[in-house]
């Protein structure tokens, strides 16, 4: 089985600052990170490949130093890593950004199962992982926190607002992942020293996956973010310190008095 | 000269913290009240490599560098010293002589087993009355015709009742001075050894100091460590060693106590602003970030130089002293800066401060530091 997982690399917060002057991410001082819920979905193809056997390949679109994302990915067990980076893949929107991922998954070929997380912690769209698999015509299952691998399928527990959904699809299928899916491993440290002294990082540019400029990049993006700002700070909020009944009378009356009750 | 860590030491450094945050920080407070040795996370560290880090991988080790490691117990440390002494006293002292004089036989049989952490591994060379005075110890080793008979007693050993291995020092020629010691490498269970009682101490409570007895311990010829009468110059080289673990040590407790003082600093109000701005809290700030960077450098210093293959005692002896009265400085601070509240063991502040304290002691006193250095500066007087 051959498994690819698409790893995006982040800044390490949950809440991006914008520099208010232009609008763009204020990235320095602020580590990177594998997205978190990519952390999850390789975890799911390790088990895989601890289970059936697979080929785990981690790829990547982002500038060179996402270069560090995939040799933390090969330190937890990935066996092959592709960071797609060119000057023509800037500036990419989700669409963009899908298609330069399903073009190398083309040239990957023959693959059983792509994985991506549910949702990047800075771009925070959700929409990749789906549009990569609409760019593919493959199925796709989405939040995923269960799945099982069987006689050329993949039957997977999907959340939805009140429950779960169990959902089979026939391989090759793009599943999204979700962090209650499982809790990734670390990294052995001997692995670590391996990522870097023994393992390789391929590069691939816009020639290597025979894309058409048109179609990456900021050229091939229909959106563009026109606007970055910050919301404004939340109030803090209003803590009722007396005794449990007082509080009570208190809460209530301000809940009437804010028609919410 | 350059001041970055390599790639591989950032990843190790951001996988351990992200154990420690993980694996360790809710368990820190509870092994420091109950004195209950962590096993579980022992052994966690044993499957990430990180119990044998600086041991090549054909020893099952992880092959990893001397910065690295010093960047692990930085990192556990800051989180829990006691597991941070268990690390360092396991690698820098059981380990590492095995792995530099050990035969090929003795690192094949003992390497594999405690550097992947599934045992530990102690280092006993203070007796009751041989401390910063280590050439003065008492217990002796005689050879009978294919055994080592040993007979004497060591205290504060760390680890010294639970680990599978120790490395003893003892005298096997009263007549040669400090060429008449030699090492040994003791297993748990061999008949005539004893660990005595585990002290009761007042920091590092989650970490095991014990007394060993030996009374006419019969061990194997070949577990003479190295050559007869090797044993003084082989535990002065382990120390050297040492220093930069206890070293880095102290930088992760000061580090863990200024981090919990910039929070604190921020946080607590009185006189209508946050104290961060007091200048009185903001010097001390300053002066904890600048004494803590200073440690780190001295001590990442060392660990290069030992990297190098070069001599490094008078740079471990300056980083171990440097880091530890830093590391207390700053202790002292944090706690300052929490006002009655760094009193209270709710906060993390009263418990590193403990903790630290022993960072000036063991491994030679500041005083022997200070004494190793000098010798250095000022050659024979
Ligand atoms: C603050 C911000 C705002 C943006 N706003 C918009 C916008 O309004 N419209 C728009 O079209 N684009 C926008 N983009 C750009 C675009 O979203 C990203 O460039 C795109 O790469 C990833 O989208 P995402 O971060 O939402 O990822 P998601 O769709 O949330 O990511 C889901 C999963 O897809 C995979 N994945 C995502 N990106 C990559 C990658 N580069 N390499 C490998 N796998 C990947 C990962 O598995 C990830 O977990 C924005 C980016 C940022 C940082
Ligand atoms: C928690 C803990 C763990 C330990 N773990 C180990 C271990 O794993 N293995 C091991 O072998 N040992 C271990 N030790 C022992 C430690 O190394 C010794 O305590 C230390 O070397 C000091 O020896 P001492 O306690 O006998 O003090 P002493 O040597 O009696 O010192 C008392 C005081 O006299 C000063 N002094 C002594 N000589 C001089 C001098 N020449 N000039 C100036 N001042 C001097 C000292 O600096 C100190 O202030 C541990 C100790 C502790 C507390």
């Amino acid at each position: 089985m051959k498994i690819v997982v698409l790893i995006k690399q982040v800044p390490d917060t949950t809440e991006v600052k914008l520099d208010p002057r232009t609008g763009t991410l204020i990235r320095e001082g602020v580590p990177s990170i594998i997205n978190p819920e990519d952390k999850n979905a390789l975890e799911e193809a390790l088990k895989l490949k601890e289970q059936m056997g697979a080929q785990v390949i981690v790829l990547s679109m982002g500038p060179p130093q996402a270069e560090d994302a995939l040799r933390e990915a090969l330190a937890m067990g990935a066996d092959e890593a592709i960071l797609l980076t060119d000057r023509a893949f800037a500036g990419a929107d989700t669409w963009a950004t899908a298609t330069t991922l399903g073009l190398a998954l083309k040239k990957i070929g023959d693959f059983d199962l792509v994985l991506a997380g549910r949702q990047a912690i800075d771009g925070d769209t959700a929409q990749v992982g789906p549009q990569v698999a609409e760019y593919l015509k493959i199925p796709q299952i989405t939040y995923v926190r269960e799945l099982v691998v069987e006689d050329g399928k993949v039957r997977a527990k999907r959340a939805i607002e009140d429950g779960y959904e169990e959902i089979e699809a026939k391989l090759p299928a793009l599943l999204t992942i979700t962090k209650e899916a499982n809790t990734p491993r670390y990294p052995h440290a001997g692995a670590i020293m391996n990522a870097y002294r023994e393992r390789k990082v391929t590069f691939w540019g816009v020639k290597d996956v025979d894309a058409n400029p048109e179609q990456v990049g900021l050229q091939g993006s229909p959106t563009q973010v026109k606007r970055s700002f910050s919301p404004p700070p939340k109030e803090p909020g209003q803590i009722i310190k007396s005794g449990p009944a007082e509080a009570a009378k208190e809460l209530v009356a301000i809940l009437r008095q804010k028609n919410i009750i | 000269m350059d001041f970055a860590l390599s790639e591989e030491q950032q990843m190790i450094r951001k996988t351990v913290r992200d154990f420690a945050e993980k694996e360790i920080r809710p368990i820190a407070r509870e092994i420091d009240t109950t004195g209950q040795f962590p096993w579980e996370i022992i052994r966690k560290m044993g499957n990430l490599g990180l119990m044998g880090l600086p041991i090549p991988e054909e020893y099952g080790g992880s092959g990893a560098d001397t910065i690295s490691y010093a960047l692990a117990v930085e990192e556990i440390s800051r989180v829990s010293g006691s597991i941070g002494i268990t690390l360092a006293a396991h690698t820098s002292l059981g380990l590492y002589p095995i792995y530099r004089f050990g035969t090929e036989e003795q690192k094949r049989k003992y390497l594999p087993h405690l550097a992947s952490g599934q045992g530990l591994a102690a280092f006993g060379l203070t007796e009751p009355e041989a401390g910063s005075d280590a050439a003065a110890i008492k217990t002796t080793a005689v050879l009978d015709g294919d055994h080592w008979v040993i007979n004497g007693q060591k205290i504060f050993i760390t680890s010294g009742s639970i680990a599978d291995v120790v490395i003893i020092a003892a005298v096997t020629d009263k007549s040669a001075g400090t060429r008449g010691i030699s090492s040994f490498i003791v297993e748990k269970g061999t008949p005539g050894f004893r660990p005595g009682r585990d002290e009761e101490k007042m920091g590092l409570k989650g970490s095991v100091t014990s007394q060993l007895f030996f009374e006419d311990c019969r061990v194997p010829k070949e577990n003479l460590l190295g050559e007869p009468g090797e044993g003084y110059k082989q535990f002065l080289i382990t120390l050297d060693g040492g220093r930069i673990s206890i070293g880095a040590m102290a930088i992760g407790l000061a580090q863990g106590a200024f981090e919990a003082a910039v929070k604190y600093s921020k946080e607590r109000v009185q006189f209508g602003q946050p104290i961060a701005r007091f200048q009185a809290i903001q010097w001390m700030i300053a002066d904890m970030a600048t004494e803590i960077d200073a440690a780190r450098l001295l001590v990442y210093r060392a660990a290069w130089l030992k990297d190098k293959g070069v001599r490094f005692t008078r740079e471990a002896a300056m980083a171990k002293l440097y880091a530890s009265e830093a590391a207390e400085r700053a202790c002292f601070k944090a706690i300052q800066i929490h006002g009655g509240y760094g009193y209270m063991k709710e906060y993390d502040v009263e418990r590193i401060y403990r903790d630290n304290r022993l960072t000036t002691i063991g491994e030679g006193t500041s005083e022997i530091q200070r004494l190793v250095i000098a010798r250095q500066v000022l050659g024979e007087i």
